[in-house]
């Protein structure tokens, strides 16, 4: 039998994403048994966070400061710019740390039946980073979703008038993937996006 | 129940980390959701493209449950994904059928229609092959949920020649000689909506226009209003396409 407060850590713990009540049971024995190694650095990491989380004024990537530390980096290609619907496609395709270049995340994508407009995504500032100028090429790399590739359509309308080369990012076969286990969907564009052998 | 047929995804909503919320159109049954286990997996997700054709199995203890759906892709959509007007068309036609239809009410006339549509949107190169096709549809839609127009005779001779335009207020036609000086206000009506055949580029964005002004008017109500930005995105992409 745990005390509120101990109960009331737990709960807010299951209620994180990957944990439920018998994860964030373990996790707060871990926190509780490990209290100097564990849960005062945790303490402080959080405390920090929530003392300067902000979004980046430039992209809207989250982060402690504005600009976020990869707007805020010189050893960015400022000409290459990558548009991804959520802060949490710019952190995947950042830890991959394959893109040279710079981000700009929505916030979201259009969605017919969630009512998601074009005004409703920062698509406005977008258009003013690269109306500004010194941007060569920006890349699309929205879901494979129809909402998601909707939304490219859309941004590259938008986009057109302007003088950058746009690309998308390849769909088809995954790393480790099996043609039989593979849908016919996958397969077609896997096909489409064929190249020669070197 | 358990019900195991064939259906076009219409709609998907992640439900918790790995499940989705599907909604499907079937033809015995209408529209029915279901819960799919491991719905955001990787195996998962291209088959719940809205616009693909699945095997599904709606299974559930009681009505009022909830069903688990599992599915199988008869015939996937995707493909269509890279192509700015089909990527438009599916989202506004599944969209449209999953916020307009009531669940679990047989539409199976909406069902083989969207199942033409998407076909047609598979097959024609050009969005002037479907174009028409789709503002049937959506012509059909109005219909089966009584809001259909009346296109066989003149709301004010009731003569069933020479129709030419319909009534934005009663949705019924009228003939050129019925028009009289009102016809500005009226809606050309292209001859394919009434006598079905291919539609040339003019004739489907006037259909369009049309059925644009009903389903905004009965359909659009509350959070379905919300719908009509993807629909004038695909118009104004249309109406580019046709120069």
């Amino acid at each position: 039998m745990a005390s509120p407060e101990i109960d009331h850590l737990t709960q807010a713990l299951a209620r994180l994403p990957g944990l439920g009540p018998r994860s964030a049971r373990r996790a707060v024995l871990h926190l509780l048994k490990k209290r100097e190694t564990a849960l005062q650095p945790l303490i402080r990491a959080l405390e920090a966070v929530e003392a300067r989380l902000t979004l980046c004024s430039t992209c809207g990537n989250a982060d402690t400061s504005d600009p976020c530390t990869i707007c805020a980096d010189p050893r960015r290609d400022s000409r290459m710019l990558c548009v991804v619907e959520e802060v949490a496609d710019l952190w995947a395709l950042d830890r991959a740390r394959l893109f040279p270049g710079r981000y700009h995340v929505l916030g979201g994508r259009l969605s017919a039946l969630d009512g998601v407009r074009p005004e409703d995504l920062d698509i406005d500032r977008l258009v003013g980073r690269i109306a500004g100028g010194g941007v060569d090429e920006v890349v699309l790399a929205m879901n494979a979703t129809l909402e998601g590739q909707t939304t490219a359509h859309y941004l590259a309308d938008r986009l057109e008038r302007y003088p950058v080369r746009l690309t998308q990012l390849a769909y088809g076969l995954p790393v480790g993937g099996e043609l039989d286990f593979m849908d016919e969907g996958t397969l077609a564009q896997a096909m489409r996006a064929r190249r020669p052998v070197a | 129940m358990d019900l195991s047929t064939e259906a076009l995804v219409l709609s998907l909503r992640q439900h918790g980390e790995h499940g989705a919320i599907a909604r499907a159109l079937t033809a015995e049954r209408g529209v029915l959701t279901g819960y799919v286990r491991g719905g955001r997996s990787r195996r998962l997700r291209p088959v719940l493209i809205p616009g693909n054709h699945v095997l599904g199995r709606w299974r559930a203890r009681t009505d009022e449950q909830l069903p688990a759906l599992t599915l199988e892709l008869l015939h996937s959509r995707a493909p269509m994904l890279g192509e700015p007007l089909a990527a438009g068309a599916i989202e506004w036609a599944t969209a449209l059928t999953a916020a307009a239809l009531p669940e679990g009410q047989p539409y199976p006339r909406l069902h083989a229609a969207l199942a033409g549509v998407l076909d047609a949107i598979e097959a024609a190169p050009s969005a002037r092959g479907w174009a028409g096709a789709l503002a049937r549809y959506e012509l059909l839609l109005l219909s089966e949920l009584g809001y259909g127009l009346q296109l066989d005779r003149c709301a004010v001779t009731d003569r069933a020649n020479d129709l030419a335009y319909v009534s934005p207020r009663s949705g019924r036609a009228v003939s050129a000689a019925g028009a009289g000086e009102y016809k500005e206000r009226l809606f050309p009506l292209p001859p394919f909506l009434r006598e079905g055949g291919p539609a040339g580029w003019d004739d489907a964005l006037a259909a369009l226009r049309i059925t644009g002004h009903f389903l905004l008017r009965d359909i659009a109500v509350d959070r379905t209003a919300d719908l009509f930005a993807a629909r004038e995105r695909l118009v104004d992409r249309l109406e580019r396409a046709a120069g």
